[in-house]
């Protein structure tokens, strides 16, 4: 075994000044290079012998080769192999850019919110795009209804609607209990706890069932859609399809936003009753308003266009969370880490969408004298 | 076994790999000497990838034992198979790099991961003389894996697989996807740094010219073991109806006529250009086929 690289420095006649030979010894390999570089910071010689070596490895060769650029000064000593290395070391060295340009921070800053504004634009315009782009494919499946892909509707059925089920149940009894719980304190201060039915019965069916389905929706299948088609687009999936002649929009993207168009409506309704019944049950424990009197109130204190209202809602953010998914999923190329980036928007991007059309909604419905 | 230990670089035996009810490997046995360039072939799907998979430990076999550098592979920790780990070099067959790092930080990763002290100049050049001699252009340092063609992405894969000086190297298809100038510029450029380096390859290639200008021999994967190995001359002179397919079919003949008259001296870099063009064609056409 031989021991680690070393050098030592020949003093020939003047010494300092940048004299005497530099004499390589041991493995000059990059395991057993140790601190050697940082000590040969700054040793002038006026010749360099590799003789004393045993083993060269490219960045062994590449250390004597620097030393000998930047000295300007001859290697001696090198035997065949090593003169070879060095020869095609030499011939690597080359400037290389190593690093993208980069830019002073306020230049930076400045950069980023045009790249924002200008990507916010893009979003917007391709958004716009896509919509009616996935009205064209819905226009030709209607013109050509063999195309239509009754599978991959029910499967995504299952996986949007059928598969969320138990979470959705879940989030909006407690939201039903917590609206209950919340509205009897406050109300019981003006003696009014009798209409915490109304509150609950209202909230639910005209606002928080919907939203709260849209809100999981878009972040159970708007991001699954965003990341499967982000995939098959990085995997060139989508190029191969588009190349058989089956037209992505047709195959992909329609199946998706049909099975959110018509699920929303059916999962907000769910949602809004799951919410009541948390209600009811908040109710019936710590108010003792038995249930039967419960539906019986609900019956009398909510109008129908509350429902209405909600179910007019569901297929629109459906549409949107669908939609937003995909599009972002399309939006892919690169790398991966733009799936996860194109995920994250498509989720944000949908609960911010819908949330500015509930509130639009809100000010229509109530114009239209909907209260 | 003949050889002492320490002219074998990797040795296996009684490989035993499967998927479910599809057995790969049964009692597949290899040694890969030191300082050669070993070729494996075999019919797509005969387990070549896994083989070079279970030797550097992304696929744990069903039984058999894998020893590089004498030192046993199978059921070791990993912090002690990565004193082995920094002694070999790999690059995957679509070239693996980071997506979210350059080609120049590719091929730093490595570097960074087993030398923090060499500090950020030192690295640099270091990367930037290993682009250089992957074949790549000097701009090409900066780019993302994305903006790479698919042959510079092998180049910087090689790039990366070769950061720290290794021993070993395996190469999944290096020149597969590359044009044939590109290949041949390749397989010179892995014989020198096998000639100057003393490197051992470990080669999987369909390329049959690179099989012919570069490997010392060339093992044989069919019938879940490597059924042979040897010199393409020794191989030729079995009687398996598969190796005589492959080496005396027509593609087979080409290569090794145009690796003869190379050899003798008698053609000129063009001529030897317009074989290997020829043969791209016809590559071209039977892959249309």
């Amino acid at each position: 075994m031989s021991g680690p690289a070393d050098f030592t420095l020949d003093e020939q006649g003047d010494g300092k000044g940048g004299g005497g030979t530099l004499r390589f010894t041991g493995s000059l390999t990059l395991s057993r290079l140790r601190d050697l570089p940082e000590r040969l910071e700054g040793v002038r010689a006026s010749a360099i012998d590799i003789s004393g070596i045993d083993r060269m490895d490219t960045v062994g060769a590449w250390i004597v080769h620097r030393a000998a650029r930047d000295g300007d000064v001859p290697i001696e000593g090198a035997d065949e192999g090593h003169a070879r290395l060095l020869e095609q070391v030499s011939a690597a060295d080359q400037p290389v850019k190593m690093r993208p340009d980069t830019r002073t921070p306020f230049l930076r800053v400045l950069g980023q919110v045009g790249d924002w504004v200008v990507g916010a634009g893009h979003t917007l315009y391709g958004l716009i795009g896509f919509f009616g782009a996935v009205m064209v494919a819905f226009g030709a499946i209607i013109r050509h209804p063999r195309r239509f892909r009754f599978n991959a509707v029910s499967r995504q059925f299952e996986v949007v609607g059928v598969e969320a089920l138990g979470i959705i149940g879940l989030m909006s009894l407690l939201v039903g209990v917590v609206i209950a719980q919340q509205g009897a304190v406050q109300l019981r201060q003006f003696g009014a706890e009798v209409f915490t039915i109304n509150l609950i019965g209202r909230m639910t069916l005209r606002e928080l069932g919907v939203l709260m389905t849209a809100i999981m929706v878009a972040g159970r299948s708007g991001s699954a859609f965003a990341a499967q088609l982000g995939s098959m687009k990085l995997a060139e999936e989508v190029d191969a399809m588009r190349t058989i002649g089956v037209s992505p929009m047709e195959a992909l993207v329609v199946p998706r936003v049909l099975s959110s168009v018509i699920l929303m409506p059916l999962l907000g309704f769910y949602a809004a009753l799951m919410g009541i019944i948390g209600g009811g049950l908040l109710c019936w424990i710590s108010l003792d308003i038995p249930p039967a009197t419960f539906v019986q109130r609900i019956r009398e204190v909510v109008p129908i266009t509350d429902l209405w209202i909600g179910l007019l809602k569901a297929p629109v953010f459906g549409a949107i969370i669908a939609m937003s998914g995909c599009y972002q999923g399309m939006q892919v190329k690169g790398n991966a880490e733009e799936v996860g980036l194109r995920t994250t928007a498509a989720v944000v991007q949908g609960i911010f969408l819908v949330i500015v059309l509930d509130a639009f909604f809100a000010v229509f419905f109530t114009l239209l004298g909907w209260i | 076994m003949d050889m002492s230990d320490r002219d074998i670089a990797v040795h296996v035996a009684g490989l035993k790999n499967g998927f479910g009810e599809q057995v790969v490997h049964d009692g597949l046995d290899l040694d890969v000497k030191r300082g050669e360039i070993i070729g494996v072939v075999g019919g797509s799907g005969t387990g070549k990838s896994v083989l070079m998979r279970s030797i550097i430990g992304l696929q744990t076999p069903q039984a058999g034992e894998v020893e590089v550098f004498g030192i046993p592979m199978i059921g070791r920790e990993d912090t002690e198979a990565k004193s082995v780990r920094r002694r070999w070099g790999v690059l995957f067959q679509g070239g693996a790099l980071f997506s979210t790092l350059t080609v120049a930080e590719n091929v730093e990763v490595p570097l960074r991961e087993y030398y923090p002290r060499l500090g950020e100049k030192l690295l640099d050049e270091i990367a930037s003389y290993k682009i250089v001699m992957s074949g790549l252009a000097a701009e090409a340092g900066p780019k993302y894996p994305s903006e790479l063609s698919g042959g510079m992405r092998k180049r910087a894969g090689l790039a990366r697989a070769l950061a720290l000086d290794p021993e070993l190297l395996f190469l999944d298809e290096p020149t597969a996807g590359l044009d044939p100038i590109g290949a041949a510029a390749f397989d010179e450029l892995i014989k020198s740094l096998q000639q100057t380096l003393g490197l051992t390859v470990f080669l999987i290639t369909h390329d049959l010219d690179t099989l012919y200008a570069i490997c010392d021999r060339v093992a044989v994967l069919a019938d879940r073991k490597v059924i042979a190995v040897g010199t393409i001359e020794e191989l030729l002179a079995l009687d398996h109806p598969w190796i005589q397919e492959y080496f005396n079919g027509p593609r087979g003949r080409l290569a090794a006529d145009s690796a003869d008259r190379l050899r003798e001296g008698e053609l000129d870099e063009a001529q030897a250009d317009k074989a290997r063009q020829q043969q791209a064609a016809a590559e071209a056409t039977a892959g249309g086929a």
